[in-house]
């Protein structure tokens, strides 16, 4: 399949369709609604981020495509299926470093979520597990476990566990978040990097302007409080200035967001 | 100080870069420990000294006092315990308590994960384990004892009785609350793998939670050890043969002290082997490589 351009015909499909999604989760003593009829599609290859102010649901969007929670109205379907489950055909990467099993090494890590994921004999997969810890320049570390890694490491062993999968698409919650901002954009090259080599389907979720115009293809904006969608943009990653507006893409965004965040203190 | 703050700010300092020094230029950059720090570092060399100090401590004391009914000597009670090996009595008894241990042991963890099982595939399995251990772990075994005795009448059905009690509840709270604080990023990841059911709770969960299941096994194992021996004082004769708790019930009755003495130095030792060398080695091989325990 080509990556389709904006008008393309719809036979292709888009790979994830999210169609209307309303979000709820309760706590303690609130039903709070985190998304209000969200709407957007994913194509093969694409880097798609999404982007908002916290509470504005990006990241509970991102956990109802991983399947870890059903929309109460609309629908997700990943190639035509609804999404009902928990699955190895949309990997996580999440921010935090307890992602990875501490009685795992690294390469048992990567490994791990081959046999039983995959179900991939136990040959295939540490030699598939190699491969990708290889690409994230981690051989040497490959029987360490994870306390003995930095935070980029870590970052860099869920990033291969989750390549390693061959996903349908790649779920990436603020993978980067939690490291220093020198690390962050070390990662964030690497990422594209790993990108050029293999194209695959990502769905990034950020709370930084900046991340997202470099690492996104196209950028789905969400205000907060419930999310809903404000925006969809195109980026190269070069934050280029926009001919209607002149204005570079970054601060483009930043007056959407500070925009809706003026009329909140009017109200 | 706010002054002195503007004052600063106003002040334009100069600039100035520096050459390091040469790296041959400093004197000691890393330096081996001596001999005496490394050896101190050993922790078993370190308990070690403690326990040679408190022998010394108790040779002493007992040869001031002078009186071997009711204080012997830790020469004579080494004396006693080599004699007590040596005619068989002693090591038989140990033999005799630790099977009996270990059979109430095995029973108390399967019923603990049993019980934990049930807690962590629904909410009322947890709010059962809950009551139960609220109602029972603060129950001292010892209470139960007249109550195993009618039950069980003398011997080790009732020995056994006790030490499940003893066991269980420690057992499956300890594990229980491992398996609660399991990390919520942990769980999706394993869900992410698409485990479920069994394959997730042996896969992701048992090894997650092992830090806290080890702390169980551990306290379950010394309330055991310490339950059974005060069980077998009071009535541990059973078809003949007693354990270690009998033993010294026994020697006192005999008048025997520095025997008694050498029956509870075989409690302490064998509670200091098993603490020291079976759960020191799973921590090392475990919790601690993984870097879950310091």
């Amino acid at each position: 399949m080509s990556v389709p351009s904006t008008g393309s015909p719809a036979s292709s499909g888009p790979l994830l369709d999210v169609r209307g999604v309303t979000l709820q989760y309760k706590t303690r003593d609130h039903l709070v609604t985190a998304t209000y009829r969200v709407d957007f599609e994913v194509h093969r290859s694409d880097r798609f981020v999404l982007l908002g102010p916290s509470g504005c649901g990006k990241s509970t969007l991102l956990k109802a495509v991983g399947g870890y929670m059903a929309p109460v109205e609309g629908t997700i379907t990943l190639k035509g299926r609804e999404i009902a489950r928990p699955g190895p055909d949309r990997m996580m990467v999440f921010q935090e470093f307890d992602q990875l099993l501490p009685w795992k090494t690294v390469k048992q890590n990567v490994a791990f979520a081959l046999t039983s994921g995959a179900r991939m004999s136990t040959r295939a997969a540490a030699e598939k597990a190699m491969h990708y810890i290889d690409k994230v320049n981690l051989t040497k570390f490959a029987d360490s476990y994870p306390h003995m890694l930095s935070g980029g490491m870590k970052a860099r062993v869920a990033i291969a566990r989750g390549m390693a999968m061959e996903p349908d698409i790649l779920l990436m919650d603020e993978p980067f978040a939690a490291l220093d901002a020198l690390t962050r954009r070390k990662m964030q090259d690497e990422l594209l990097q790993l990108w050029d080599d293999t194209h695959f389907t990502v769905l990034f979720v950020t709370h930084s302007i900046p991340e997202a115009v470099k690492i996104g293809s196209r950028i789905l904006l969400l205000s907060p409080h419930p999310g809903q969608v404000k925006a969809e943009l195109n980026s190269n990653g070069q934050d280029t200035v926009d001919p209607a507006t002149g204005l570079p893409l970054t601060e483009k965004i930043q007056r959407m967001l500070f925009a809706d965040q003026v009329e909140k203190v009017h109200d | 100080m706010t002054d002195v703050a503007t004052a600063n700010l106003n002040q334009t300092r100069p600039e100035f870069v520096r050459e390091l020094a040469s790296d041959n230029a400093f004197g000691v950059v890393e330096k081996p420990l001596t001999a005496f720090e490394r050896v101190w570092n050993q922790g078993w060399v370190r308990k070690a000294t403690i326990l040679i100090a408190l022998a010394l401590i108790w040779e002493l004391y007992a040869r001031w006092l002078d009186n071997s009914l009711i204080f012997p000597t830790f020469l004579d009670t080494v004396d006693a315990f080599e004699e007590g090996i040596r005619t068989g009595g002693i090591l038989d008894r140990a033999g005799h308590s630790i099977r009996v241990l270990l059979q109430g042991y095995a029973i108390g963890l399967i019923i603990a994960a049993t019980f934990t099982g049930l807690a962590i595939s629904s909410r009322f399995g947890q709010d059962l384990l809950e009551t139960l251990t609220s109602m029972f772990n603060p129950l001292p075994a010892i209470a139960l004892l007249p109550l195993a005795l009618i039950w069980f009448g003398l011997g080790t059905g009732s020995l056994i009785f006790v030490l499940v009690h003893s066991v269980l509840w420690a057992v499956a709270l300890n594990t229980h609350s491992g398996f609660k604080s399991v990390s919520n990023t942990m769980r999706m990841v394993g869900k992410n793998y698409g485990l479920s059911g069994f394959g997730y709770v042996t896969k992701i969960l048992i090894p997650a939670a092992f830090p806290s299941i080890l702390t169980g096994l551990k306290i379950g194992w010394a309330f055991a050890w310490r339950t059974l021996i005060a069980a077998e004082l009071v009535f541990g004769v059973s078809s003949g043969s007693g354990g270690l708790g009998w033993y010294i019930f026994e020697k006192k009755n005999q008048l025997e002290i520095a025997s008694v003495f050498a029956g509870l130095f075989c409690v302490i030792l064998i509670g200091l082997l098993v603490e020291n060398l079976i759960f020191r080695t799973i921590e090392a091989r475990t919790v601690r490589r993984w870097g879950m325990q310091t």
